[in-house]
Parts: structure tokens; C-alpha cells; sequence
């Protein structure tokens, strides 16, 4: 392992623990306002949103910056995604909900941007099991299609974002215009080498 | 029934002093400087023109009231949805030292017999001051109580005579992007504009509100002035307002303009009409971590309810 594998790893893990540590110890100084829990909702949220983009951005950048070691990052940074996703959704269930699953079901069926944030998270699960070495390489090339899941999941979460807002979209706009950016990215690579490549029989892209 | 018309001599609950502001040393001690002040001011004015704050006083018990806990005066202060500072809670609270509530004027016009623009004090000056002590529900689903002070909406329209032509009252805050940040961006068409049927704003419980714990409205609360409808959601208690319009016509209130299959002129509080993207069931008290059923108008429907009798509240929602 190269060293600054061995840097780069911990250093991410400890940063993208940070915000939980901010929310715990803001929770712990009775810092999250006069509603907290709306405060661990949004900023759970929040994160989760930032860490499926930031993953997503791991290819480009390191297509651009030719620094191959991020490839390290991004299974790290997809975990990290579905772990504030599901603190996310647990604020939900225990304080909006108080687990009535009755009043669940009700709400995922009824609210758009509940059915579309739930239905992200659920597809989140598969990519969080899959996502060791050993399920790599059990699946194979089906591992990539599979995981091509992550742009509907993205596109998803950020729905669920702009569709929950009542007038003021600034923030969930910004977050879909890095979203559009990086699927152009992708539609845009995929376009090139198909078209400059030596032909190939119906290979999958790797530009997943 | 939760609400209660106080007989004279009944003292309640949100007359002894709150455990929480016993316990809280540092307001208590600036509460009673702030009263020392006053009453110092105060030996030849009832009414002074005043900063946020300062207690009010000559305020008498309103004759309405609840016997639920009162939402902390720190939160009441600090979580607002008040869009001419900003979009976030934290927003009004940390930038209202940019509005200067004093000198202002308000502008009455429409179907009266005495239009003109008036100083909020010569205003409010012939007045007694309630407190009144009421539930506010927020369309987010979120809910406080709230010690009031101000005076009953009607009282002071009176005093204008309005025509039998005056069907509705218009209400527009200020629209200054200098005072108000929020302003600079077009979240909402500006001026935020509000309105109430007659009858409504003739109810006895809809008050125009120029304090609350006692003390002049804090800017991020609407200072100098504002509506407290408490059977509506929160939006319909607008703030900082500067032209109050009697008019034949129902005017358009800026979230129906913004969203008008989500925000209705009447915007009554109302658990079996969901707002088109979220339950309107429950809501949660702010000071509380789980949710508690809202109750029809608010809990407000032995007083108001007839004013909707014969309505689809479904339709007019």
C-alpha cells in the first residue's frame, strides 16, 4: 500500500465522521435551536446528499487530475452515504412517526417526496451490501450495472430535496445543477468512447 | 374545552411567574431592570414610544388564555419564519437589528371615513394594552404558545369607521430590501401581502400585536406591529405592517399567489385538510420531540367555527 493510501483513508473516515460529531456535540450543548429535530433531519439529510454527490465526483476528478488514490475513496464515501442516510430516515421513523407503520406506509404512499426519498434510500441498501470485495467479484460485470443505480438514487435524493422546500429552492437547485453536471460528465465520456474507440462488441462502458 | 373566559378575580396559570424564567436568572434580572426603566419613563405617558425589549406597561389580562405551557421566550425569539430576513428560522433573529421599527407610520385606506397614514403610537396610544396567551400552528406543522400583547383588531378598526363597502381587510408589511435582506431575492412577490373577511377581523380573538412576555415585539417577531390570527396558520399573522385597506374585493395573500393549490385565502387550521405535499394530523410543539394531534381552528372552534358554517373548508382551505 502506497502511503499516501495509508494517509488518505483515515483522514477521509475521520472528516466525513465530523458532521455526526458537530450534531452530536451541538445536541449534547443544546445547540440545535428550538427545534432539534428538525435540525438532526436536515442536517442528516444534508450529508447524506453531499457524500452521494462527492461520491459521484471521485471519477471525474480523477479522470481530470490523473491522481488514481481517490479511487480508494469511493466506496468509503458511498458508505458514509447510506450510513447519514439511514440516521436520516431513523429521525423519521422514530420522531415524525413514532414507528406507526400504518401512518408510514400512508405518508410514502401518499407524499411524493416521501415515496421518492424512500424509494432512494431502499435502493441504497442493495449497493451497501454489495459493496465488498467479495461481492465484486462474485458479480462480476453485473456489479456495474448494478451500481449504475447510484444516478437514480442521486437524482432521487435531490428531488426529495425540492419538492419538500416551500418557496425558497436555492439550495436544492445548487444541488441539482452539481447533479446534471456529473451525469453530463458520464453521458458526455460515454459518447466520446463509443464514438473515438476501437470498435468493440457491445462491451459495458466503464464509465460508471 | 381548553380555552377559558377568566372570571375577574381567577388568576391563571401565565400569571405566576413561569418556572423556566424563575430559573433563568440573567432574563429575570434584565426583565426587572427593564421595568425600572419604564416605569421610570412612564410617570407622565402610558404609551411610550418604544424599543424591543422594553417591557410594556398598563397591561391588563386579556380574557383569553391557555393552560398549556408556554413555548420559552428564547425559542418564541429565535425560531421564525419571517421571509424578509431570510428562509432559514435562525435568519430573522440574527439579522433584525437591520429594521427600524421606530418612527413608523401606517397607512388605513379602503372603506373608511377617516383615511390617512398615522404614527404606530398615536395608534395604539388610545388603547389598553392584553395579554392574551395563544396557540400559533405553523403550515409546517410545527406549533408554540405564545403570551401576546396587543389590542383586539376591532377595537382599533372602529375607530376608523369602515363603510359597509369594507368586505375584507388588506394588510401589507413593509417592503424596504434595505431593512429587510430577505427582500433582495424573489422567494416571495414582495410586498408580503395578508388578508381576513370582515367578520374575521372583527373577531374578539384576532389581535394586533405589538408585544409578547410582556415586552415590545422583538423585530424578528413583526415589530411594530402585527396580526395574530390564532385559528389560522402562522402565515396569516403577518408582520411589520405598514397599510391596512378596507376593500370590497378578497385580496390575493402572497402564498396563494405563490402556490395557489397549497396556500388558500381562509388557511384555517385544519387536521382533515392536508396541505397538498405533507400531513396537516399532527404537528409538533416546539420544546417537544414527538408529534401531538392538531385540533380543528386550532382548538379555537367553539368561537369560530360559526363564522365558516355553510363552507366546504375542504374547498375553501
Amino acid at each position: 500500500m502506497q502511503w499516501t493510501t495509508r494517509v488518505i483513508k483515515p483522514v477521509a473516515f475521520m472528516l466525513c465522521l465530523l458532521p455526526l460529531l458537530w450534531l452530536l456535540a451541538d445536541g449534547l450543548q443544546h445547540h440545535l435551536g428550538a427545534n432539534p429535530v428538525e435540525k438532526i433531519s436536515h442536517r442528516t439529510g444534508d450529508w447524506t446528499l453531499r457524500l452521494v454527490l462527492l461520491t459521484l465526483m471521485i471519477t471525474p476528478l480523477r479522470r481530470l487530475t490523473g491522481w488514481n488514490v481517490l479511487i480508494r475513496l469511493r466506496r468509503m464515501l458511498g458508505l458514509y452515504s447510506f450510513f447519514y442516510a439511514c440516521l436520516h430516515f431513523l429521525s423519521w421513523l422514530v420522531f415524525d412517526h413514532f414507528f406507526d407503520l400504518h401512518e408510514i406506509v400512508k405518508d410514502i404512499i401518499k407524499r411524493p417526496y416521501i415515496t421518492v426519498g424512500f424509494a432512494a434510500f431502499v435502493l441504497l441498501i442493495p449497493l451497501a451490501v454489495t459493496s465488498t470485495n467479495r461481492w465484486i467479484k462474485r458479480l462480476g460485470s453485473r456489479w456495474v450495472q448494478l451500481h449504475q443505480l447510484v444516478y437514480v438514487i442521486a437524482t432521487g435524493g435531490v428531488l426529495h430535496y425540492l419538492w419538500l422546500v416551500k418557496a425558497d429552492v436555492r439550495r436544492p437547485v445548487i444541488y441539482a445543477l452539481l447533479l446534471a453536471v456529473l451525469l453530463a460528465y458520464r453521458a458526455w465520456v460515454r459518447r466520446r468512447t463509443n464514438s473515438t474507440a476501437v470498435p468493440r462488441p457491445m462491451t459495458q462502458s466503464k464509465a460508471a | 374545552m381548553l380555552i377559558k373566559i377568566k372570571g375577574p378575580g381567577e388568576v391563571t396559570e401565565s400569571e405566576v411567574t413561569s418556572q423556566d424564567l424563575y430559573l433563568d436568572r440573567r432574563r429575570f434580572l434584565r426583565l426587572g431592570a427593564g421595568s425600572l426603566l419604564t416605569a421610570a419613563a412612564l410617570s407622565n405617558e402610558i404609551w411610550q414610544p418604544a424599543l424591543a425589549g422594553n417591557k410594556l406597561a398598563h397591561v391588563i389580562k386579556g380574557p383569553y388564555t391557555v393552560d398549556e405551557p408556554l413555548t420559552p421566550y428564547e425559542s418564541v425569539t429565535t425560531y421564525n419564519n419571517f421571509y424578509e430576513f431570510g428562509t432559514d428560522k435562525e435568519d430573522p433573529s440574527r439579522l433584525a437589528a437591520s429594521l427600524k421599527a421606530r418612527p413608523w407610520k401606517v397607512i388605513i385606506d379602503g372603506e373608511v371615513a377617516r383615511p390617512g397614514s398615522y404614527d404606530i403610537d398615536d395608534l395604539i396610544k388610545p388603547h389598553t394594552l392584553q395579554e392574551r396567551v395563544y396557540r400559533l400552528r405553523c403550515v409546517e406543522a410545527w406549533s408554540m404558545v405564545i403570551p401576546w400583547v396587543g389590542v383586539p383588531l376591532a377595537d382599533l378598526l372602529k375607530r376608523f369607521t369602515p363603510n359597509s363597502r369594507a368586505k375584507f381587510v388588506r394588510f401589507e408589511t413593509l417592503y424596504d430590501p434595505k431593512q429587510f435582506p430577505g427582500q433582495r431575492r424573489s422567494v416571495l412577490d414582495w410586498p408580503y401581502i395578508e388578508g381576513l373577511r370582515i367578520d374575521e377581523a372583527m373577531h374578539p380573538l384576532t389581535l394586533m400585536a405589538v408585544g409578547l412576555y410582556g415586552e415590545v415585539l422583538p423585530n424578528q417577531n413583526g415589530a411594530p406591529l402585527r396580526l395574530v390570527v390564532p385559528w389560522k396558520y402562522g402565515f396569516k399573522s403577518i408582520k411589520s405592517i405598514v397599510r391596512i385597506t378596507l376593500t370590497e374585493q378578497m385580496p390575493v395573500n402572497t402564498w396563494a399567489r405563490s402556490a395557489p393549490d397549497e396556500y388558500g385565502f381562509y388557511a384555517n387550521v385544519n387536521p382533515q385538510v392536508d396541505h397538498p405535499r405533507w400531513s396537516q394530523a399532527k404537528e409538533r410543539r416546539i420544546g417537544d420531540y414527538f408529534k401531538r394531534e392538531t385540533l380543528m381552528f386550532n382548538g379555537y372552534g367553539a368561537e369560530v367555527a360559526p363564522l365558516y358554517s355553510g363552507m366546504n373548508l375542504r374547498k375553501s382551505f
